[in-house]
């Protein structure tokens, strides 16, 4: 088969440089842009390269930045903005190909194998790709060019800004094999540390380790692990619109305040449940199973999962069954800083369903047709226009929106959720 | 998700006058600055998408004849915009 010519571009510091490029008295100053100090989101969540030159970390808190760099301009950030930048960027990409495969808001896969003979060659395309991000959006990018998915997104991180690098099949074990093996997608704290203990700590440690060696050391993932270091990655880049299905319905917060009783949970979890179950709706779904997530103060984790007897839409459905998984699964010890409620199981709304002979269908019937009244004046009104009097005895914790507040998701590589 | 918007200086929000042709499409005819004088656009001689680092943003770039200046006319979303100092 011939071989394929994929393209990874990052659009450097995105978030910094789309407020740089709109604030001129700036773009000399180190800028960091970070979440609301007083929601707790205070930390960095992109910053440019003069406060990258001091040390600033993505992910670090605000006064830690502000310690190691004094006159950092702190910005908060546009979502608006940079969702508007994306999508033209997108559109850039989108006339050289219609594989474009976004990954988060800054960073896209396009497979151009098929356009490389009206086009030009992958490095013609990046480089041309990047002279119009440029140009059109006063941003940069890096565009890494390789056979595979995997080398493309290591290559776009190689040469920073507005470079272009390209990894062969007959380059790569050069390129690639000294990088750290934590630079590899999917190699997080957890298995680098693993791999570290065992003597591997480059990409090239990983390519030539024994599969089956690397599969008892760190489950199947390690099997995975060993074909990127390979460059065997043969995933697709999909193609615009046929964006995954829906596997799962979630929302989780960081809350205003810290949670520590009963109530403030139970309340937390009907405004997630609330919005979980709007977007159910949204998308014609039904969910069997809840999942919750809880994180406490010490940033220790813990996650539950309960089925429900039928499939279920409704928030109250969500959020009681989420509160008895609470009430099982957590132990009072410390207050609770996040939250998260998921359905998913997902089957759709409409599909046949087993009625229950001891309950009442009639009444259930009508719950699902109050929720969808709440759905239409929250749309047409406003999504505070109509609240459940529980979550009035908190005013800063009832007044999360998690709907509307949420646009940007984290995203997978594997989209499925499961191995290629 | 509404996006917040910036004014810098250099970036002046200007009204424009355009013309809408019946199969489609626009071009603008003149434009009023930010003192309240109008100013007819003779021609225009390019229009492609540019960003403009003078005055921060991104947009469709019209590129005007106006007298015998040369000017750039940006079109953001829904507001039109210039860059102080050159019209």
């Amino acid at each position: 088969m011939k071989e394929r010519v994929i393209l990874h571009s990052d659009l450097n510091n995105f978030y910094a440089s789309v407020e740089c490029l709109h604030r001129p008295e700036i773009r000399d100053k180190p800028v960091a842009v970070c979440g609301d100090p007083l929601l707790r989101h205070g930390i960095v969540l992109a910053k440019n390269y003069p406060a990258k030159a001091t040390g600033i970390q993505t992910g670090e808190a605000i006064w830690q930045a502000q310690q190691k760099c004094p006159g950092l301009v702190v910005l908060p950030p546009n979502f608006g903005l940079y969702l508007r930048f994306a999508r033209l960027a997108r559109e850039i990409y989108a006339s050289y190909t219609d594989q474009v495969e976004p990954f988060g808001l800054d960073e896209a896969w396009l497979d151009v194998t098929g356009s490389c003979h009206v086009c030009g060659d992958g490095q013609e395309i990046a480089d041309r790709i990047r002279t119009r991000v440029k140009e059109e959006l006063g941003v940069t990018a890096s565009v890494g060019v390789s056979y595979n998915k995997i080398f493309a997104k290591l290559g776009s991180d190689m040469k920073k800004p507005d470079a272009t690098t390209v990894i062969t099949s007959e380059d790569f074990r050069s390129m690639v094999w000294p990088l750290p093996a934590g630079d590899l997608l999917y190699v997080g704290r957890a298995t680098k540390r693993k791999l570290a203990a065992r003597g591997i700590v480059s990409i090239g440690d990983i390519a030539v380790t024994d599969p089956a060696w690397l599969r008892s050391l760190l489950g199947k993932w390690g099997e995975v692990l060993w074909s990127f270091a390979n460059g065997f990655d043969d995933s697709p880049v999909i193609r615009m619109g046929e964006e995954s299905q829906i596997k799962s319905v979630g929302n989780s917060i960081t809350t205003p305040r810290d949670l520590e009783t009963d109530e403030d949970v139970e309340m937390t979890f009907y405004v997630l449940s609330e919005s979980v179950a709007e977007r159910m709706r949204e998308h014609g779904f039904k969910c069997r199973t809840a999942q919750i997530y809880i994180r406490d103060t010490n940033l220790f984790s813990i996650s539950a999962q309960g089925k429900f007897l039928r499939p279920t839409q409704l928030s109250a459905d969500l959020a009681e069954k989420a509160m008895s998984l609470f009430r099982a699964h957590y132990v009072w010890e410390n207050p609770i800083r996040s939250l998260g409620v998921k359905g998913t199981d997902l089957v759709a709304a409409d599909s046949c369903e087993q009625l229950f002979l001891f309950e009442d269908e009639e009444r259930r019937r009508k719950q699902e047709k109050i929720e969808a009244a709440v759905d239409g004046l929250r749309h047409r009104f406003g999504h505070f226009s109509i609240q459940r009097a529980l979550l009035l005895q908190d005013q800063k914790l009832g007044a999360i929106n998690p709907k509307e507040d949420h646009v940007i998701h984290p995203v997978a590589f594997f989209k499925e959720g499961g191995l290629p | 998700m509404e996006e917040r918007r910036y004014c810098s200086p250099d970036k002046v929000y200007v009204s424009v006058k355009a013309l809408f042709y019946p199969d489609g499409g626009f071009k603008p005819t003149s434009l009023i600055w930010d003192d309240g004088c109008e100013y007819a656009i003779d021609k225009v001689t390019d229009i492609r998408r540019a960003a403009s680092l003078k005055a921060g943003g991104t947009g469709i770039r019209y590129t005007c004849r106006i007298g015998n200046k040369t000017v750039y006319l940006f079109l953001e979303e829904d507001r039109w915009f210039m860059e102080r100092g050159r019209g």
